[in-house]
């Protein structure tokens, strides 16, 4: 078992049980951004500020965090191993019939990366550590009013355009990366594996569309 | 058929290669790939130059000797055979054919389209086989075997280890092989004796040797020969974790 994660599989263990719970994650992100759609700004308040200050919820982001940063750690790990299997490559390039979106998983995680890291600086690095956010009063409790910060970028089209562009290239992740981690857990099965990649098509689904409609709603209709 | 063809030309394992171009002409669309090679070998022999290496052996598609990499595709453009059962007959007449030797780290260039394939014992010397002392010639139904464990295993153990596999793969990874050779003997009673030993040295000596890991990108089911399937990983990835941690 102790050296189980410094075996290439067992890397690909890791990759796979991350994934998964980074993308339960995005679901939960999604369902309290969609309050922000709400004609009050104080259910998105209330609920970021229930997200930002449960007890359960601030263990819960150590693991978030760290979640993050292994599957960026060994993603990086074997995609550099990957570069170094073949250090001559072909002169033809190889027209194999294949899953499309795997060979741009590395691709499509650095822009990723960059979009959450900027993502990171707009709105959860502002309200935890800057008096950038105002203060807003319900029913006689201070919270912080993420909700106008929000409001505010989404009125940006160039923010917009890069937003929905970035959740276009997660899509594509999301494609190959939920299907393959069943497989990389060893779950392949005659009924069951074409139901994982239906639910895994149905998740990229709701976390593309549901992440694109808000600043779409917000930039056309608030 | 006349066609021109892009070969690589490499003199050893330390010289810088090349690809050279030649042009063979009223080859038969009958003829096998390996037949039309032979055409052009003889071709270079009467100009007392040196033939092309390539692998080969049975030329029946069942020793997994030959391999090339036509045309950006291991064994070429048809599916499910090897190079040697490859028809020209899939080309048209005045088509250009590059043809490569299989590129990956563990399988260095010996000559010409020849690759070093030895890492695919030394992954078997690890630990695929079955060292169980297994007597005199047992009656065939002694031990009852599933009619679907005894094909799952005659699937996977149709794998010829051509290395088709680590050369379709994008990361030049051996898991297709590797699943195939842990597979055949992990839904047997024999094999599991000696299931989890075996798992654990074959993935450790994969590891050791270079090859990639796998994305689940599927070019290696794709382009065997044999048609392994990629819940053969599945089942070495779960074989793995067994092994590992209980």
């Amino acid at each position: 078992m102790s050296n189980i994660f410094t075996s290439s599989i067992g890397k690909k263990l890791m990759m796979a049980l991350l994934g998964i719970f980074l993308v339960l994650f995005l679901l939960v992100h999604l369902g309290v951004n969609l309050l922000i759609l709400m004609d009050s700004r104080q259910a998105f308040n209330v609920a970021a500020h229930f997200m930002a200050h449960n007890i359960v919820i601030k263990v819960f982001e150590i693991f978030l965090f760290g979640g993050f940063i292994l599957h960026i750690f060994y993603g990086l790990i074997l995609q550099v191993k990957n570069w170094l299997s073949r250090p001559i490559g072909y002169n033809k390039t190889n027209n194999s019939q294949t899953s499309f979106f795997s060979k741009f998983m590395i691709h499509t995680a650095v822009i990723i990366f960059i979009f959450l890291t900027i993502h990171m600086i707009d709105f959860y690095f502002k309200s935890k550590f800057t008096n950038a956010v105002e203060i807003v009063n319900y029913n006689g409790k201070e919270y912080h009013d993420l909700a106008a910060l929000v409001l505010q970028k989404f009125k940006m089209p160039a923010f917009v355009i890069g937003y929905i562009l970035s959740f276009v290239f997660m899509s594509f992740h999301l494609l190959h990366g939920f299907q393959s981690a069943f497989q990389t857990l060893g779950i392949n099965h005659k009924v069951y594996t074409p139901i994982i990649k239906k639910i895994g098509i149905i998740c990229t689904l709701i976390i593309t569309v549901g992440f694109t409609i808000i600043p779409l709603y917000v930039y056309f209709f608030k | 058929m006349d066609l021109t063809l892009k070969i690589w030309r490499q003199e050893n394992a330390r010289a810088k290669g090349k690809f050279v171009t030649y042009q063979v002409t009223d080859i038969s669309p009958d003829s096998s790939f390996l037949e039309m090679l032979d055409v052009l070998n003889q071709q270079i022999i009467d100009k007392l130059e040196k033939p092309v290496c390539f692998d080969h052996d049975c030329r029946e598609g069942i020793c997994g000797a030959c391999g090339l990499y036509i045309n950006g595709r291991p064994h070429g453009p048809d599916s499910a055979v090897t190079t040697c059962q490859l028809h020209m007959r899939k080309f048209k007449d005045g088509d250009t054919i590059v043809i490569e030797p299989w590129r990956a780290k563990p399988f260095p260039i010996i000559k010409d389209l020849v690759a070093d394939r030895i890492a695919f014992d030394k992954i078997i010397h690890a630990g695929g086989y079955i060292s169980v002392n297994t007597g005199g010639v047992p009656d065939a139904n002694a031990i009852p075997i599933p009619r679907n464990l005894a094909e799952i295993s005659m699937d996977a153990a149709a794998c010829i280890g051509c290395g088709a596999c680590v050369a379709a793969c994008k990361n030049a990874s051996a898991m297709l092989f590797v699943a195939a050779k842990v597979s055949q003997f992990a839904v047997l009673p024999q094999g599991k004796v000696e299931a989890s030993e075996r798992v654990k040295a074959m993935v450790a000596k994969m590891d050791e040797l270079g090859f990639g890991s796998c994305t689940n990108t599927g070019a290696c089911e794709a382009e065997c020969p044999k048609e392994i399937s990629l819940s053969h990983i599945a089942r070495l990835n779960r074989e793995f974790y067994t092994a590992k941690i209980c």
